[in-house]
C-alpha cells in the first residue's frame, strides 16, 4: 500500500485548489484530510521512515522575499523528506517591490519547470498575483498580513493532537492580531473547525472590524483567557514598542504578556502555543514558554510534518490525481 | 483632632442637589453627619465655627486643571506654595498637567506628586499622565503603568496633539484603559507665532494672530476621531462660541465627550490685553465679548462640565517681556470660586450650578470620589461668604506666583476657611 492509496481523496486535485494560497473559505471537508496526512507523516518523521522517493524528480523552490529561517528549514525540510529537489531563493524585497517585477521571476520560474512553489512576501495577495502567472503549485508561506496557512495547520494539528476534536474547544489568540497573517489564518480555521475563536489585545493591535470574522474581541488578557482551552500567543514586533501602538515592552508585558497568574485564568489544561520566534519577556513569561502546558516545540514538529502532507498533495494534484 | 461642628451654616452640596440652612459635624476626617439647624446632641469639646446664617459651607474645590512648576520649575511655584494658593481659594483637590521637567510620563514620578500632595497635607494631587514621553507628541507615553500608579487622566497639557493618526491611536489605546485623553483644543499650524486672538484688536495692536477657528478645527477633529474609536475624551479651557456648539452638538448625539473652561473665559474678553498687559496673555488668548458670552451660557446650559483654575504660575521675568513673547498664562487658584461666584451675582448661573462645577462635576470627569458633603466622605470642606467684596492684587495674592490675569478686579465672595480631611489648612480660627 502506498501513501496515496492510504488516504483516500486528493484535496487539491482540482483546478481551483492547485495552489494553497489561504485557509479562508476552507472547509472541514478539506481541512481534515490534510491534518490526517500530517498525522501520518509525523509518526513517519518520528521513526525516520519518511518516503524519500514520494516527490523524485520534482522540484521545489522555496522563494522567500523576506527573511524567515524556520519556515523556509520547515519547508526545505519537508520537501527533502518526501525526496524532492529543493533549491532556495532569498531574494532581497527592495528589489523586488514592484508588481512587474514580480511577474518577471513567474516568468522565470516557468522557464525553469519548478513543479512547487513556496513563496514568503510581505505583501499581502503577492502569491496569489504570481500563481495566476506560473505553472508551479505555489503555497503561501506567509504573505504580508493576509494569511499563513500551514501554519494554522500545524497549529490545528498541534490542538487536535491533544483534544481530539475541535468542537467545543475555546481558542484565545492574543496579541498583535492587526499586523499578524497567523492570527487570520487561525481565525479561519479553527472557526471553521467549531472552534470558538477570542481575540486578546490592546485596541491599537486588534482591528475593530475583526468581530466580522466571527470572534469575540477582549482587551485585556483577564477578560480574555478566562476558561479557555487553548491560549495561542503571537509575536510582537519590537519596533511597535515605541512610537503610537504600544508605549514600551514593559508596559505590554505588563498588560498582555502571558504569565502564569495570567495563564491560571484558562481552563487547567490549556495548551500554551506561539508561532514563534517568542519574544520572551515581551510577550510571553519564560516561565510559561518552558512550561508543561507550552506545546511549542511540538509546534514546530507538526510544523514539518503538515507542509509534508501539503507538498504531497499539492504534488499529486499536479498529476491530476 | 478634635471634633468641630458647623453651625448656622448654608450647606450647598450639588452632588446630593442639597442647599439649605443646617449643620455639618466633622469627627476622625470625615464628615460625620449632616443635622438640622436646631438638632440637639454635640460631642463633647468640639470645635464650634458658627456661620451665623450668612455662610456658605460646600465641599472642597476640585480644580482639574493646574500646572505647578514642581518639578523642574520651582522658582515659578512649587507644591507647597501652589497648595497654599489652592487652599486659600477654597480648593482641596487639583489635578497638575504633567509638562514639569521631568515631564509626568513615569510612574515613578506620578507617584512622587501624589505624595508630595499628601506631604503639603492640605491638598490632594491628582497627576495627569503625559499623552506622549515629554509631551513631544511623537512617541506614546506608558498609560497603563501611568494609570495604575495614579494618573488621572492623559493629557500634554498645553500641547494639542497635532498627528490625526497620532490622537486616534491614542484614544483607541486609552480606550483598553478606559483612560480619559485631555487635548488643549488649539490647532497648532494656525496657532504658530500668534498671542492674541485674530481679529481687529489684534490688528491695532499689531499682534500676530491667531485665529478662534484654530479651536473649532481641532475640536471638530477630536470629535471625529472620538467617534471613531469610542475613547473618552475631554477638551480643556474650551473658550468660543464655535467650538461650544460642536461639543453641545456631540453631547446631544451621545459621544462621551467633556469640557472645562476657566474663569477669564467667561470673566474677560480680549479688550483687557489693550494696554499690552502681559498677565492676560493666556493660552488659549482671551477671545471676543460674543465669544465670552457664548461660554457663560454654555456654563448655564450645561454643555460645560467643570470650572478649572487653569492656573499657570509665571515669575516676573517670564512676564516682563514684550507682549508677544512674553510667557502665556495666569494664576487662578485665589480667584477661582470669586470669579465664578460673579457669574452668580450677576444672575447668569445658579449657586448650586455654580458650586457644582467647582465640586463633583469636575470628580466625576476626572473618576474622583472628592466634590461631596456625603456622610462618610472625607472632610474636604470650603466656607465662604459669598457677599465679602474685595479687589484682586498681583502681589498681595498668595503662593509664589501672581501673574493673575484678574488683577484690580472688584469681586464678591470670599473664602473664609478651608479644611482637609477634617484639619483647618486655611483661615483664621474664629471666622
Amino acid at each position: 500500500m502506498n501513501e496515496r492509496s492510504a488516504h483516500g481523496s486528493n484535496v487539491f486535485a482540482t483546478p481551483a485548489t492547485r495552489h494553497l494560497l489561504g485557509v479562508q473559505g476552507m472547509h472541514p471537508s478539506r481541512i481534515m484530510p490534510i491534518l490526517d496526512l500530517a498525522e501520518h507523516y509525523a509518526l513517519l518523521n518520528r521513526s525516520r521512515k519518511t518516503p524519500r522517493d514520494l516527490l523524485r524528480g520534482r522540484t521545489l523552490i522555496n522563494l522567500f522575499f523576506e527573511d524567515s529561517t524556520r519556515t523556509r528549514t520547515s519547508f526545505e525540510l519537508a520537501g527533502k523528506r518526501l525526496g524532492a529537489d529543493v533549491v532556495n531563493m532569498t531574494v532581497a524585497s527592495s528589489s523586488v517591490n514592484k508588481g512587474e517585477t514580480l511577474l518577471d521571476t513567474a516568468a522565470t520560474l516557468n522557464a525553469m519547470h519548478a513543479d512547487l512553489l513556496v513563496v514568503r512576501h510581505a505583501q499581502s495577495g503577492a502569491p496569489a498575483l504570481l500563481a495566476q502567472k506560473v505553472q508551479a503549485s505555489v503555497v503561501n508561506a506567509g504573505d504580508g498580513t493576509h494569511e499563513h496557512p500551514t501554519q494554522a495547520l500545524l497549529d490545528a494539528l498541534t490542538i487536535r493532537r491533544h483534544f481530539g476534536t475541535f468542537e467545543g474547544l475555546t481558542v484565545a489568540i492574543c496579541g498583535d492580531v492587526s499586523h499578524s497573517r497567523v492570527a487570520r489564518s487561525n481565525i479561519h480555521l479553527l472557526t471553521a473547525l467549531g472552534c470558538q475563536v477570542r481575540v486578546v489585545g490592546p485596541p491599537t493591535l486588534v482591528p475593530g472590524a475583526i468581530g466580522a470574522l466571527g470572534v469575540s474581541i477582549h482587551h485585556t488578557m483577564e477578560d480574555g483567557l478566562r476558561g479557555v482551552d487553548v491560549v495561542m500567543m503571537l509575536r510582537v514586533q519590537r519596533e511597535r514598542m515605541k512610537g503610537t501602538q504600544v508605549p514600551s515592552a514593559r508596559e505590554y508585558f505588563r498588560f498582555y504578556g502571558l504569565d502564569n497568574k495570567r495563564l491560571a485564568l484558562a481552563k487547567p489544561h490549556a495548551l500554551v502555543m506561539h508561532p514563534g520566534p517568542m519574544n520572551r519577556g515581551v510577550e510571553i513569561d519564560s516561565r510559561v514558554a518552558d512550561s508543561d502546558q507550552s506545546v511549542i516545540r511540538e509546534q514546530v514538529e507538526m510544523g514539518v510534518a503538515v507542509r509534508m502532507a501539503v507538498l504531497d498533495l499539492l504534488a499529486r494534484g499536479g498529476e491530476g490525481a | 483632632m478634635k471634633p468641630t461642628i458647623f453651625e448656622n451654616v448654608r450647606l450647598i452640596d450639588p452632588a446630593s442637589n442639597t442647599d439649605r440652612p443646617g449643620r455639618l459635624l466633622v469627627q476622625g476626617g470625615v464628615i460625620a453627619g449632616i443635622d438640622a439647624p436646631q438638632a440637639e446632641g454635640m460631642p463633647e469639646g468640639a470645635d464650634v465655627i458658627d456661620g451665623g446664617g450668612q455662610l456658605v459651607l460646600c465641599p472642597g474645590l476640585v480644580d482639574m486643571r493646574v500646572t505647578i512648576g514642581e518639578p523642574g520649575y520651582e522658582y515659578r511655584e512649587t507644591v507647597l506654595s501652589a497648595a497654599r494658593a489652592a487652599v486659600a481659594g477654597g480648593i482641596t483637590t487639583i489635578a497638575v498637567l504633567p509638562n514639569t521637567s521631568p515631564t509626568i510620563d513615569n510612574p515613578a514620578l506620578a507617584r512622587l506628586l501624589r505624595a508630595r500632595g499628601e506631604e503639603t497635607g492640605m491638598i490632594d494631587i491628582l497627576p495627569y499622565g503625559a499623552l506622549t514621553r515629554e509631551c513631544a507628541g511623537r512617541e506614546m507615553a506608558e498609560i497603563g503603568l501611568l494609570a495604575e500608579a495614579g494618573a488621572i487622566a492623559f493629557t500634554d497639557g498645553p500641547h494639542a496633539i497635532a498627528d490625526s493618526r497620532m490622537m486616534r491611536q491614542m484614544l483607541t489605546y486609552a480606550k483598553g484603559f478606559n483612560a480619559l485623553i485631555v487635548q488643549h483644543p488649539e490647532d497648532p499650524s494656525l496657532a504658530r507665532g500668534g498671542c492674541a486672538t485674530d481679529g481687529e484688536l489684534a490688528t491695532r495692536l499689531g499682534l500676530p494672530g491667531i485665529p478662534a477657528a484654530a479651536e473649532a478645527i481641532l475640536i471638530a477633529r477630536d470629535l471625529r476621531l472620538a467617534r471613531m474609536t469610542g475613547g473618552r475624551l475631554h477638551f480643556g479651557h474650551v473658550s468660543t462660541a464655535e467650538g461650544l456648539d460642536l461639543i453641545r452638538n456631540a453631547k446631544a448625539d451621545g459621544l462621551r465627550v467633556s469640557c472645562d473652561t476657566a474663569p477669564p473665559y467667561f470673566d474677560l474678553n480680549e479688550t483687557v490685553i489693550g494696554d499690552f498687559r502681559t498677565y492676560a496673555k493666556l493660552s488659549p488668548p482671551l477671545r471676543t465679548e460674543a465669544d465670552r458670552r457664548a461660554v457663560s451660557a454654555a456654563l448655564a446650559d450645561g454643555t460645560i462640565d467643570a470650572i478649572a483654575s487653569d492656573h499657570m504660575p509665571c515669575d516676573a521675568d517670564d512676564k516682563r517681556q514684550p507682549f508677544a513673547v512674553a510667557a502665556a498664562g495666569g494664576t487662578g487658584l485665589c480667584t477661582l470660586l470669586a470669579v465664578t461666584l460673579a457669574q452668580v451675582h450677576a444672575g447668569h448661573l445658579g449657586m448650586m450650578e455654580a458650586i457644582g462645577l467647582l465640586t463633583h462635576r469636575p470628580a466625576a470627569v476626572l473618576g474622583s470620589r472628592a466634590g461631596t458633603l456625603a456622610v462618610g466622605a472625607a472632610a474636604d470642606l470650603c466656607l465662604f461668604n459669598p457677599d465679602t467684596a474685595w479687589v484682586v492684587r498681583a502681589g498681595d495674592l498668595p503662593g509664589k506666583a501672581q501673574n493673575t490675569p484678574f488683577d484690580g478686579r472688584a469681586l464678591e465672595g470670599r473664602v473664609l476657611g478651608t479644611w482637609k480631611k477634617g484639619a483647618r489648612v486655611f483661615g483664621a480660627q474664629a471666622a
